[in-house]
């Protein structure tokens, strides 16, 4: 920004002065135009986040029902009052939304790391091999949902009908109470692994040859290479693909909402706050409550990614 | 100067940014010169629609207006309605709507427009034609708001191949069913006795007839809520026991009809009770393993009788917000019109119009074991399939749970108890 603004000396003469009124626009033009450049952005952030924003926290402190047009009471924290003492449904939904998000997270860093590493090196059919791997993550997540509902329904599932041919019984997968998160994070794992591989690929492809040749030549074996070498180094990576991946886990809704529905299921198994609120909003039209639970959410995800980019400052240092 | 053009640029920033939404959310009102030559109609995938959606031409060529039509499933057609009409949009006229799940809402919102008028005005087209309940389901606070399109009844859908072979009679009380579900799980474990809608809101529509016919209602005649009366207990361990004791192996407590019907129509299960409207994908050899094998029957009698829901499930209504309303009423009156009726029951859709029953040709195409359980049904039928309040879906989840819970095999009569609590302070909410 302060290299488009050359000082003010530096700027025409014509600039500054109002000759004629022709040139007035321009003149203005020119002595504005920081503001001016940013224009565009500036607006499509104030209409498209900060409104939105500002509007949910207002309607977070009404009794909005019903319509949004309706006549609402202004109620100060009550709505958050009621969400944050509510043990039924908003509290089990932070559980699920930290424990879908950490074990996805888990998974997918350590398998990515894995597969990242396996890949780092050149071999025969690298191409290929890569190519397959990236697939899942090309693919519509609702259309995912749909696919592994097919694949892990009860009856006549394919996952079931494999357990049977080496003699274990069915299982509930995403009809069971206990299972059906457990099936959504192997979802995710599946279809969110590849971006992993992709960003630690990427790493692992700038990080120098030089520490591990030493390494090397002082007898290290492999392990050691990687845990005191090859991890250190690329901690920095790391950090950026949870960061990246762990607001997108937060915020998972579609492959949830396409294999339970609204409620995530009849016993809110795999209702994460995504969930919980567009119920809230769409099923009850309690847009106040849903509205404090966004807010709430909100605040969630801002505090975590406040927690990891500390850690990442950290670890550059 | 510096803080003077910042100021400058937050008020053209947010001049813009009200024009803008002046821009999407303006319009509406009734003003009489806008009235356009394009019917906005915005219609949910059924059967019923794929007639109409034919049939358009046709009402293009003798009006001399445009239809523009939008189709959505259920569930999107639902939040699109509460993203738009929320906004006050004036972008659709004719809306396709369930008057028992979203009505009292949307009435009470202001969101559809008063019809009564328009209904009395065309004594050809005929609004006395209408039956009762229909009517009754689509009137708030004395105002007609919706025309019904679709009608249905919960009836008995069985396996007459199966039933043949374990020697059994078609089942004319819930006893009855409860023994012949017993006998057919036992002699084939492979075929589920019973399916039905086993999710918690889904299944509460279906349960209502076990309900009423156990003797039982969602509230009793003081608007009180009822769940926890001996009637309402003896029909969720009914309902949830048939499931739980003879329904498929490792069932779900997620499906809603298309997974029911698929065990259904896959041969998976001898008996299914469902809305009749829904006959044509088990007897459709396109989308049915066992379409010549189905059989119908009015639904078993409890130890009130068989008392099914005969409800109107879906209706036309125009968007008060519409500045297109008297084209709307035009097409509404056209696509409900007796001939436009008789096409859909032929079709398939059983309708609102007494004449369309009384008509032979109306049950021509049914199976006569159909239309011989559509017309007892209709007969002692009750008016509403879900609890009577504004915000269904979360009356349904309420009342849902001992369905749900029942099922998977924990205390049933403890689960209607802690509905019959929730339920109370619900309504006791809804009238604040």
């Amino acid at each position: 920004m302060s290299v488009l603004n050359p000082p003010r000396s530096a700027q025409p003469r014509s600039a500054r002065g109002p000759s004629g009124r022709g040139s007035n626009f321009s003149a203005w033009a020119n002595r504005h135009r920081k503001w001016l450049f940013a224009a565009p952005a500036m607006i499509f952030v104030g209409v498209l986040i900060v409104f939105p924003l500002a509007w949910t926290l207002y309607l977070s402190l009404t009794d909005s029902q019903g319509s949004v047009r309706a006549a609402t009471e202004f109620i100060g924290l009550k709505n958050y009052l009621t969400v944050l003492t509510d043990t039924d449904r908003f509290w089990p939904a932070v559980g699920r939304t930290l424990s879908f998000t950490g074990l996805a997270l888990a998974f997918e860093v350590v398998l990515g790391m894995g597969i990242a590493l396996l890949l780092w090196r050149p071999f025969r059919g690298e191409k290929w091999v890569r190519v397959a791997i990236l697939l899942p993550l090309v693919a519509t997540p609702v259309a995912v949902g749909m696919m592994w509902r097919l694949i892990f329904d009860p009856n006549i599932g394919f996952v079931n009908q494999l357990l049977g041919m080496v003699g274990i019984p069915p299982q509930p997968w995403l009809s069971g109470q206990d299972t059906a998160l457990g099936t959504t994070i192997f979802m995710d794992v599946w279809q969110w692994t590849p971006m992993v591989v992709l960003i630690l690929l990427a790493g692992l492809t700038s990080l120098s040859d030089e520490p591990d040749e030493a390494a090397r030549v002082d007898g290290a074996n492999a392990f050691q290479r990687f845990f005191y070498i090859t991890l250190p180094l690329m901690m920095p990576t790391v950090i950026v693909a949870i960061l990246l991946r762990g607001i997108d886990a937060l915020k998972t809704f579609d492959i949830l909402y396409a294999t339970k529905g609204k409620g995530g299921g009849s016993f809110h198994e795999v209702e994460t706050l995504n969930v919980y609120a567009y119920g809230l909003s769409f099923d009850y039209n309690q847009y106040g409550l849903s509205s404090a639970v966004l807010i709430l959410f909100f605040m969630i995800i801002i505090g975590s990614m406040w927690l990891l980019t500390m850690r990442k400052k950290a670890a550059n240092k | 100067m510096k803080r003077r053009s910042i100021v400058k640029y937050a008020a053209v920033a947010a001049a813009m940014s009200l024009g803008l939404t002046a821009c999407s959310g303006g319009g509406g009102g009734s003003d009489q010169a806008k009235q356009s030559g394009t019917v906005r109609v915005t219609l949910a995938n059924h059967v019923w629609t794929e007639g109409i959606k034919a049939a358009i031409p046709e009402f293009e060529k003798s009006s001399g207006l445009k239809v523009e039509l939008t189709q959505l499933g259920e569930d999107q057609l639902s939040d699109q309605y509460n993203v738009k009409l929320n906004a006050g949009s004036d972008e659709i006229d004719v809306m396709m709507y369930r008057p028992l799940q979203e009505g009292k809402a949307f009435a009470k919102n202001g969101y559809l427009a008063d019809l009564t008028k328009n209904v009395s005005s065309d004594s050809g087209w005929d609004w006395k034609d209408y039956q009762e309940g229909p009517v009754k389901a689509t009137t708030v606070d004395g105002k007609v708001v919706g025309v019904p399109i679709i009608t249905e009844r919960e009836v008995l859908y069985y396996r007459k191949d199966l039933l043949q072979a374990a020697g059994l009679q078609v089942p004319k009380t819930m006893d009855e069913l409860e023994a012949a579900a017993k006998a057919i799980k036992a002699s084939s474990p492979e075929t589920a006795g019973f399916v039905a809608r086993t999710g918690k809101s889904a299944a509460v529509t279906q349960f209502s007839s076990f309900l009423y016919s156990f003797g039982g209602d969602f509230v009793d005649s003081s608007g009180k809520a009822s769940l926890n009366t001996d009637a309402a207990k003896k029909a969720y361990s009914f309902y949830g026991g048939l499931i739980k004791n003879y329904g498929p192996a490792n069932v779900s407590t997620d499906m809603s009809w298309p997974e029911a019907m698929a065990i259904f129509t896959q041969g998976g299960a001898a008996f299914y009770t469902e809305a009749d409207s829904l006959y044509k994908n088990a007897t459709d050899p396109a989308k049915s393993k066992v379409a010549d094998k189905v059989g119908f029957a009015a639904l078993p009698s409890g130890p009130a009788g068989s008392k099914p829901y005969n409800i109107p499930s879906w209706a036309l209504g125009v968007n008060q917000n519409s500045s297109n309303q008297d084209n709307a009423w035009k097409f509404i009156q056209w696509a409900t019109s007796k001939e436009r009726t008789l096409a859909a029951q032929k079709a398939g859709v059983p309708g609102p119009r007494a004449s369309v029953w009384s008509n032979s040709e109306g049950t021509s195409t049914y199976p006569k074991d159909l239309a011989d359980a559509i017309a007892a049904s209709a007969k002692n039928g009750v008016g509403h399939d879900r609890p009577e309040v504004v915000t269904v879906g979360k009356a349904r989840e309420i009342v849902g749970a001992p369905i749900v819970a029942t099922i998977t095999g924990a205390d049933s009569a403890a689960a209607a108890n802690d509905a019959q609590t929730a339920f109370q302070s619900f309504l006791d909410s809804e009238k604040k």
